[in-house]
């Protein structure tokens, strides 16, 4: 188990607990919950899990900040929607759109590395930014090759869709009244299985990555990078090499995205807002943790659906106050979500799970 | 750092081969800029109808007959895209020029510097809009008082901004990079909600005071008249900044801070409050930009300052972190090629400037006139 996580122990019991929960639910997501809304939730918090830790080698591991994750997402998400549409329907052409997405992800990648971050790392935060909606407005504008604003929407094979059926759930009644399972397994469920055991694997991959030595000379880069240099590392070589590998795997990332969801957008892909919402996850879960971005997705997903709802029902409570009730509006909760991050970056920058690992620390070391 | 690795050095180490020549060659980009500019427009019209571009430039004979036609027929748009681009180079040279020297002294990247440009542009519209009498009255004397006022109000208001934003977003994170990005884009995000809240969801559309409305035609050639105003404030300012930089005592210490600013603590100067001075200032410098460019588009959101960031940033990496001059021609040279590449193929006007980002990089891998030495990191 431990040789699975690549020796990375969660580091706290809570935390483990937690993981562990996000694990089963995810698993058994389709006979946990019903009705395809949940589903479509459960599918997302993969993609976007992997997402994020494709960023976290960056930003937590290599200490680089970049704003063009999305843009290799959209790139593999584009990739398949392509394939899809000219190709023959088929697992052939989800392969060769998610090969074609991861590649050109890599070069792109590359090319950036080689221009910015050979002169000084922060520039690549600001060349990234100037690429990345430099290629947003292009996919939005070169409407015969992408739809633009409206994407694109494809078939993808049919046994990963709901016309499939490959048969039921035995039931089996706990109480009179409760039964589990009875639900359908249909091409959906295989389709979401795709999509969640990919996202492990990869997440598996990924922490394989950063317990290499490759991620102890990465950190070591982000802790001091001259003296990184002095010991005769080559900064430049490895943060490049790290921003490709992490660039690819978003594409994996937006390729399973386009697979599951079956519709590629500028707006759902390549968008700021998106960039933001990563940034977001991956401080306020953990920065060089990898874990996380598990707990950033799950938090920020779930935040995003319930915390409309108690701001909504706020707003309706303070309604009578003068300035409050614009504050609490359920449009603005990315202005609290901005101030828990400032807050986070001050005040806990190692974020939940930094966090969650002190306390364990504090009491191991009391004993 | 160093280039371990990595096949193309960069051949522009040795700094002497540049002393001579090298410290002027910028400005000469501006012009030639302009020069392709015409060059690629008269090629778009060279070929009259039913006649394929490669047509014309494959025979001698049709080059010859057309070339002067053609220049002559796309002087005058010429002419007016080349004011259009040095007006939005103004502009964009007024927001950026505080960031570059906000760097360029302490170190610090502001990703929030958006901000000031947004929260300029939606003060000095409330305060237009405030004074609708005076910009819907044909004299141009009030007109102008009222566009004054605007930006006086929105240089005031985000001058106030910068000092709150100094104070509470970057001042607890100085000289860590990582972490100056990730608080100073939350900053963006919260000014970004913070401007919702106040004026509403909606994008605000404003029409310019009446004086300003339409263009002076000169020989054939139409200035739109706004635009003359913009570039005639850019200039004003530009002379300015570099006046003081260059004559006065806190322009020498301002300067010498950004080349060392080490050794000019230690000879006793407060850096941290000149640094102060200057984060107000060119964030004021910002809010100006911005009141502007809501003037030129005639519409203002929320998120146009992080939008006009990108190009901003563009502006400042290809001028050279920390050098004014270096931040005033690379504005003037985004806006031209942002100008001409919408005329001759708008989808690409983005890419355009990414391509110029490219080229001059790959000439100068820090910038056209960064300063040499110094923290690299």
């Amino acid at each position: 188990m431990i040789r699975i996580l690549s020796g990375d122990k969660p580091g706290s019991r809570f935390l483990s607990l937690i993981l562990f929960g996000v694990l089963i639910a995810l698993a058994f997501a389709p006979f946990l919950f019903d009705g395809t809304r949940a589903l479509d939730t459960a599918a997302r918090i993969c993609i976007l899990i992997v997402l994020a830790a494709s960023f976290d080698l960056l930003l937590g591991y290599a200490g680089i900040v970049s704003f063009a994750h999305t843009m290799f997402f959209g790139l593999g998400a584009y990739g398949v929607a392509l394939a899809c549409l000219n190709l023959e329907r088929g697992f052939g052409a989800l392969a060769v759109g998610t090969a074609a997405g991861a590649g050109a992800a890599a070069v792109l990648a590359l090319v950036i590395g080689l221009f910015s971050l050979r002169v000084r790392a922060i520039f690549f935060a600001m060349i990234t930014l100037a690429v990345a909606s430099a290629v947003a407005v292009l996919v939005s504008q070169l409407s015969y090759i992408t739809g633009g604003e409206d994407g694109l929407t494809y078939r993808i094979p049919r046994e990963l869709t709901a016309a499939v059926r490959y048969g039921e759930v035995p039931e089996f009644a706990l109480t009179a009244d409760w039964v589990l399972g009875g639900q359908r397994i249909t091409g959906k469920i295989a389709n979401y299985y795709l999509v969640f055991g990919a996202a492990l694997a990869l997440l598996l991959l990924m922490l394989r990555i950063v317990n290499s030595p490759f991620g102890r000379v990465l950190q070591a880069i982000r802790e001091n990078d001259y003296r990184a240099e002095a010991i005769g590392y080559s900064v430049v070589r490895y943060r490049i090499a790290i921003s490709v590998l992490s660039a690819v795997i978003a594409a994996l990332a937006g390729s399973l995205f386009a697979i599951w969801l079956r519709y590629v957008g500028p707006d759902t892909t390549l968008s700021f807002e998106l960039m933001i919402d990563i940034l977001l996850m991956v401080v306020i879960g953990g920065m060089g943790t990898i874990y996380g971005a598990v707990i950033g997705a799950v938090l920020l997903v779930l935040a995003q659906s319930f915390l409309r709802d108690v701001m909504s029902s706020a707003a309706e409570a303070t309604a009578q106050l003068p300035v409050l009730p614009q504050l609490l509006d359920p449009d603005r909760w990315l202005l609290w979500l901005g101030l828990l991050f400032v807050l986070s970056v001050y005040f806990f920058p190692t974020g939940v799970v930094g966090k969650l690992r002190q306390l364990r620390q504090r009491r191991t070391q009391s004993d | 750092m160093s280039d371990v690795g990595v096949a193309a050095a960069p051949r522009v180490q040795n700094t002497g081969r540049f002393a001579g020549v090298g410290g002027v060659m910028p400005w000469f980009l501006v012009p030639l800029i302009m020069g392709f500019g015409l060059l690629a427009m008269a090629i778009q019209a060279l070929p009259n109808d039913g006649e394929t571009l490669w047509g014309v430039l494959s025979s001698p004979d049709l080059m010859r007959a057309r070339t002067l036609p053609a220049v002559a027929a796309i002087l005058p748009s010429w002419f007016t895209l080349t004011l259009a681009g040095l007006a939005m180079g103004m502009m964009f040279f007024l927001m950026a020029s505080g960031l570059t020297l906000v760097f360029g002294l302490m170190d610090v990247i502001n990703f929030g510097h958006g901000a000031f440009v947004s929260v300029g542009a939606f003060v000095g519209v409330s305060v237009l809009a405030g004074l609708s009498g005076w910009t819907s009255s044909p004299e141009i004397a009030l007109n102008l008082a009222a566009i004054g006022f605007a930006i006086m109000a929105a240089m005031a208001v985000t001058g106030a901004a910068g000092l709150v934003f100094e104070r509470v977003i970057v001042r607890p994170v100085y000289g860590a990079h990582l972490k100056q990005i990730l608080v100073t884009v939350g900053g963006l995000i919260i000014a970004e909600q913070l401007i919702h809240v106040i004026w509403g969801p909606a994008e605000i559309y404003l029409s310019r005071p009446e004086s300003l409305k339409g263009a002076i035609v000169f020989k054939g050639v139409a200035l739109e008249t706004y635009r003359l105003l913009a570039v005639a404030i850019g200039v004003v300012i530009f002379a300015l900044m570099s006046l003081v930089l260059k004559y006065t005592r806190i322009g020498l210490i301002v300067r010498a801070g950004v080349q060392d600013g080490e050794m000019v603590e230690a000879m006793g100067y407060r850096l941290r409050r000149v640094f102060i001075g200057v984060f107000v200032a060119g964030s004021a410098l910002a809010g100006l930009g911005g009141v502007l460019w809501a003037l030129y588009q005639e519409v203002v959101t929320a998120h146009m300052g992080a939008d006009l960031m990108v190009l901003v940033f563009v502006v400042v990496i290809i001028g050279g972190l920390g050098s004014v001059t270096g931040c005033f021609l690379g504005a003037m040279m985004i806006g031209l090629v942002q100008n001409y590449t919408a005329f001759v193929e708008p989808k690409l006007a983005l890419v355009s400037t990414i391509t110029v980002l490219v080229l001059v990089l790959l000439w100068r891998p820090t910038g056209m006139m960064s300063r040499s030495g110094g923290r690299q990191s």
